[in-house]
């Protein structure tokens, strides 16, 4: 049968795979991109510690909900914000919006 | 139910099974996977059959409707004229353009019939004969309704045309708005059935009970929204075929484009199969207890009346522009069903085990409806632009002598 | 002992998540990366399916590949670079995170090598009746109507707030 490690594994590679994304990337998407590989690796965490742990209360897919819920509007405001600063200055680069630094 | 009905597929199963587990001697699970494989592989041939003769109804029908008589010279009355399509599409030339991205371009019309495929996964033919019975088949619904969006999207992009591009963005728009109705109005048989399953849901009702004299208002909701999210008439400004030159796939030939025809046709087709299952019983009809596969004669005649009903609007209506497209969905559809979703349970909660469920919920379904147009009525009114005389000089009459040009 | 079928889908499963995620952070064609952010979800929705927690795997494919994904590729087509040379695809911090990336990984697998119920394997769960149980968690007073109703107002504000920033904004703005 499969051990709670193996998906514990896969869920913290997932996880520094996304954080890798996040601190190297240079386009913005890309770094949403990798801020939703972090969440995923989060849901599958949730996910499997319910299933082994205490899979007679539901609470670890309820919160897997709400971690879905707050990733849906996290990229839909991020991916405005993108486009709204694209619009302005047609920079998708996050390290060339520096438009409020002195 | 009578002890042992006749079955072929389990027939058919089991003699498979005994022949891999004691004469081959595979273990338990790998011939369930090969089984399970062998039935995925079954049904999805029989969907991609059912193309062939969708091609023919499709013309023959709409040419009877435009009072013409349709292919009649290929094979008697024109059956085996959607072999000669096929082999038409096949040997045309298979261009594609020159910057186009070659993943993405080949992948999008095989991701269109593949997420229409996925639907049969859960589709009953009859009471036993289900590929895979999930407790939440009414999302996997939805879930695999939502992949057809993505070949769109590719198909635009990956063509290296602006106008395709531009016209998957619109196809794009469409098609994600109107799952919002469609989803709405799904819920409605789950509600009402109490169960996600989609066998449960046709197990529900009881004979002749179902949940179109329930829920009238729902079964038009999704029929809309159904004709909207698989691109037929009046919502076909994605392919457009006789203004915008084809849309996203205006850079698609031969197979390829056979593909999307394939995808579209069978979209149709599932979407009138779905409706048949979750609102009109499904195959549940007289008789099957005794013989079960009369189930399949029923799922199938209820699916074609549908079909026709797909067919027959889209040679009545004229096209809809995308802005009316998308007024009507967010200013109309979608607050009618939240609606007409948060009424059916109040009112079903009451009247469960009642004899008057049928009427009182009707009466609500009416009820929405005529309050609905009313607002819908008044709303286009004011839209209306007012009629103002056209003081100016007619066009096609040349000037007098004492007029200058206007 | 040869592997079960579960565990050999479940290394095909997760090996395809993290092969697509490498690919997600590191092609430079953003809507490659996108289409295999896509196909990062769906491993992951193989991975639900695995855990038994069917009607999660569903609403991954649903709200992340049905909408999040779509949202992403279409922000993707509209911020196009088009002076035409695409930028770089990392920046100067490449190295740094490439070992942060890798400490946090080490990190999180040592401390987990510590933890005595790592190796738990299942007990049977009966699945039948999960739908039923998260519906009525998710909305009486007891368990998590409150959390429920907090992330609809939350998905309204952001609903709101995305049309403001990037709606049409005023006639008179450039």
């Amino acid at each position: 049968m499969i051990p709670l490690s193996w998906y514990l594994i896969v869920s913290a590679s997932l996880f520094s795979i996304g954080l890798f994304g996040v601190l190297a990337r240079k386009n913005a998407i890309a770094i949403l991109m990798g801020i939703e590989l972090m969440l995923n690796a989060v849901n599958i965490n949730l996910v499997a510690f319910w299933r082994y742990l205490t899979p007679e209360k539901i609470t670890g897919q309820v919160f897997a909900l709400m971690v879905f819920a707050v990733a849906a509007a996290e990229v839909a405001v991020g991916l405005a914000l993108v486009i709204s600063v694209y619009r302005r200055r047609e920079i998708v680069a996050a390290d060339e919006i520096d438009m409020l630094k002195w | 139910m009578v002890s042992d009905p006749f079955d072929p597929v389990k027939i058919i199963a089991d003699w498979l099974r005994d022949l891999m587990m004691n004469t081959w001697n595979f273990s338990g699970d790998l011939a369930a996977v090969i089984l399970k494989a062998i039935g995925a592989f079954v049904i999805a041939g029989l969907v991609l059959m059912i193309f062939i003769v969708l091609t023919w109804v499709e013309r023959k029908v709409a040419a009877r409707f435009q009072d013409r008589i349709g292919p009649n010279r290929v094979g008697p009355r024109g059956v085996l004229q959607p072999i000669a399509d096929a082999l038409k599409m096949v040997t045309k030339e298979d261009t594609t353009p020159k910057n186009a991205d070659k993943v993405a371009y080949n992948l999008a019309p095989i991701l269109s019939v593949f997420s229409v495929i996925m639907m049969w996964a859960v589709i009953p033919f009859t009471e036993k004969w289900i590929g895979a019975d999930l407790n939440v088949g009414v999302l996997y619904i939805a879930a695999v309704g939502s992949f057809g969006v993505l070949s769109v999207l590719m198909a635009g992009w990956s063509s290296h045309n602006k106008y395709a591009l531009l016209g998957a963005f619109r196809g794009v728009a469409q098609l994600i708005s109107y799952e919002v109705p469609l989803f709405l109005s799904l819920l409605v048989p789950v509600l009402l059935a109490r169960n996600m399953g989609v066998n449960a849901i046709v197990r529900a009702p009881a004979h002749w009970k179902w949940f179109a004299w329930m829920a009238p208002l729902a079964v038009v909701i999704y029929l809309v929204s159904s004709l909207a999210e698989v691109g037929r008439a009046p919502f076909d400004l994605l392919e457009a075929e006789s203004e915008l030159v084809a849309g996203y796939h205006v850079e698609y030939s031969g197979m390829k484009f056979g593909l999307f025809q394939a995808g579209e046709f069978l979209h149709s087709f599932t979407a009138g199969a779905l409706m048949a299952i979750l609102f009109f019983g499904g195959w549940q009809g007289p008789g099957v207890d005794q013989y079960p596969i009369l189930g399949l004669v029923y799922m199938i005649a209820k699916t074609a009346v549908f079909y026709f009903i797909f067919i027959w609007s889209r040679v009545t209506f004229p096209r809809v522009r995308i802005d009316q497209i998308m007024s009507l969905n967010w200013k109309f559809m979608v607050p009618l069903s939240l609606v007409l979703l948060m009424g059916i349970p109040i009112l079903d909660y009451f009247f469960q085990n009642d004899p008057l469920r049928i009427p009182v919920l009707f009466g609500f379904n009416v009820f929405l409806a005529v309050v609905a147009l009313g607002f819908a009525s008044r709303g286009v009114k004011r839209g209306r632009r007012p009629r103002v005389r056209f003081e100016g000089r007619p066009v096609a009459v040349p000037p007098k002598e004492d007029e200058v040009a206007a | 002992m040869p592997p079960t079928l579960m565990q050999i889908i479940f290394l095909i499963g997760s090996a395809i998540t993290l092969l697509a995620a490498l690919m997600v952070v590191t092609r430079r064609n953003l809507v490659h990366a996108a289409l295999f952010l896509i196909l990062t979800l769906f491993g992951i929705s193989v991975l639900f399916v695995l855990l038994e927690a069917g009607f999660l795997a569903v609403v991954q494919v649903v709200v992340y590949i049905g909408a999040i994904a779509i949202l992403m590729i279409m922000a993707v087509m509209v911020t196009r670079n088009v002076t035409g040379n695409e930028t770089r695809t990392f920046n100067k911090n490449y190295g740094l995170a490439i070992l942060i990336a890798l400490l946090v990984l080490s990190g999180l697998v040592v401390a987990l090598n510590h933890w005595p119920a790592l190796n738990t394997t299942t007990q049977d769960v009966d699945t039948s009746t999960v739908v039923k149980t998260l519906g009525q968690s998710m909305f009486t007073a007891e368990a998590f109507v409150i959390p429920t109703i907090i992330a609809s107002i939350l998905l309204l504000a952001a609903l709101i707030g995305a049309i403001v920033i990037a709606g049409p904004g005023k006639a008179g703005e450039e």
